[in-house]
């Protein structure tokens, strides 16, 4: 004989159809990041955007610093970051656009999921993003500038300063994208809020490439991971209010 | 299924939906006319938790906004007249993503049945960025229906739309309406909400103003009722 489920025993089946919250969030955080690399594969605009910017810049700064290669590598972290902070910031900008143009912002925010996964998916995929054009402009600034920058230790810290700086930016770009004047408003948020790390990778990069003692870099590489954890807590809590009316 | 008390939400100082009350069956079809500013795509923003009620109480489907906003979007689809598509995924990558987001349960055929109840089991494969607007609009139905919500949403979808397209939308309205799910609708197209809905409200001033169902239009049409609700000097007419 058939038998019909009781209420409880129903509702019980359906949890457990359900995934637990941690595996929604999770599972979230993966098809935000998977949409946005497929979408970006297909149509590449975003990457191309900031690529040809961050040759451009490092081609304009060659021609602009016609000096000797001491005083070059004295000057190589500061035009890197200068690069890799516009350049982050088009993508960032771009990134959030394409969300709010065809209602897309709507769409995610209509999920129902935790909205910190939302953030997290799009903050890994504009490291990705960001990443991918840092992997690209290092070796072509080494073939410029005539100075090896294929070092460890840098390395190390461009990916620690770009975790701070898509962190702070990618809360910030949702918070941007809602103004009509986003492409302003971005820069000016985040560049005052960036100073900490912009400044910590800048100098950490700096004591890399001179090749100074560890104890004269790690202040600035504590100082860019204590900025990495306490942006993405302060994301993770705000998120939800920064992208609701 | 859906109940509002008081609901006001206002932006700064400025209110745009003031003490609004507003009660659904289950399975009722609303259609939510008024003029443009009367503030109906704020209430659906609020009844869909994109917006915050500054005053009010909001209950969909047993559960409370804000503070059960997750539990409400799980049995909340919502269309609106934005696809809430990505131009640079296929119909399929599209619905995948949303299923994923929604943690659809044999996600695979369920994308099946939503690609043959919207018509474009055949463009599957194709970028939606190359679909017409009606096709996009179809697409952004069947994006509202993968997760099987109990109410759905309806912002405007006939804008932009052609006589050819509304048909087709017509016809999936029907067929989605017709399973029994509740339904609120916003448009300013009154001949064809006429023919879908099961009720009829007129929001203006931020409070529902007027409220009628096809029985009880009598001999007169929807612009009639809709005019008369509207026109000056004319208390709510509940």
């Amino acid at each position: 004989m058939k038998k019909s489920l009781t209420v409880p025993a129903a509702a019980a089946l359906e949890k457990q159809k359900q995934p637990s919250r941690v595996a929604g969030f999770l599972k979230a955080i993966l098809a935000v990041v998977w949409k946005d690399l497929a979408a970006e594969l297909r149509s590449r605009e975003l990457l191309s955007a900031m690529l040809v910017f961050a040759l451009l810049v490092i081609l304009i700064f060659n021609f602009a610093l016609e000096l000797d290669l001491p005083t070059r590598r004295s000057v190589t972290s500061g035009v890197l970051w200068v690069t890799f902070a516009f350049a982050g910031t088009l993508g960032l900008n771009r990134s959030m656009a394409i969300e709010k143009d065809r209602g897309c912002l709507d769409g995610l925010l209509l999920a129902p999921v935790d909205r910190s996964a939302i953030y997290f998916g799009k903050a890994i995929s504009n490291l990705v993003f960001m990443l991918i054009v840092e992997a690209i402009v290092l070796p072509a600034y080494s073939l410029l500038y005539n100075t090896n920058l294929i070092n460890p230790g840098l390395i190390g810290v461009t990916i620690l300063g770009s975790i701070g700086y898509v962190a702070v930016g990618t809360l910030l770009a949702s918070m941007a994208v809602q103004t009509r004047t986003r492409d302003i408003m971005l820069p000016i948020l985040l560049f005052p809020v960036a100073i900490p790390v912009l400044l910590a990778s800048v100098k950490a990069s700096e004591g890399f490439l001179q090749g100074l003692a560890g104890a004269e870099i790690m202040p600035w590489v504590n100082l860019l991971i204590v900025y990495d954890v306490i942006f993405i807590a302060v994301a993770f809590m705000t998120f939800d209010s920064v992208v609701e009316e | 299924m859906i109940e509002v008390r008081k609901l006001v939400k206002r932006f700064g100082a400025k209110p745009v939906l003031r003490g609004l009350d507003f009660t659904v069956e289950e399975g009722e079809f609303v259609a939510l006319v008024g003029p443009n500013g009367a503030g109906k795509t704020t209430f659906l923003r609020v009844l869909s938790s994109l917006a915050r009620p500054s005053l009010g109480k909001v209950s969909i489907a047993g559960f409370q906004l804000p503070s059960q906003a997750a539990e409400v979007r799980r049995s909340l689809g919502v269309v609106s007249h934005l696809p809430l598509l990505y131009g640079d995924l296929t119909a399929e990558e599209n619905l995948r993503f949303y299923g994923k987001m929604y943690s659809v349960p044999e996600l695979r055929d369920r994308i099946e049945q939503v690609l043959e109840l919207v018509g474009l089991s055949a463009r599957r494969s194709d970028l939606v960025r190359t679909f017409s607007r009606g096709m996009q609009q179809r697409l952004a139905i069947g994006r509202a229906v993968l997760h099987d919500p109990v109410v759905l949403l309806f912002d405007e979808p006939y804008t932009g739309l052609d006589q050819e397209a509304c048909d087709m939308l017509d016809k999936v309205l029907r067929e989605v309406a017709g399973r029994g799910r509740t339904v609120v609708m916003t448009s300013h197209d009154l001949g064809r909400v006429q023919d879908l809905a099961s009720r009829f409200d007129v929001l203006a001033g931020g409070v529902i103003a007027a409220s009628t169902t096809p029985s009880g239009l009598g001999s007169q049409n929807l612009l009639d009722f809709y005019r008369q609700a509207l026109a000056p000097g004319v208390g709510r007419l509940i």
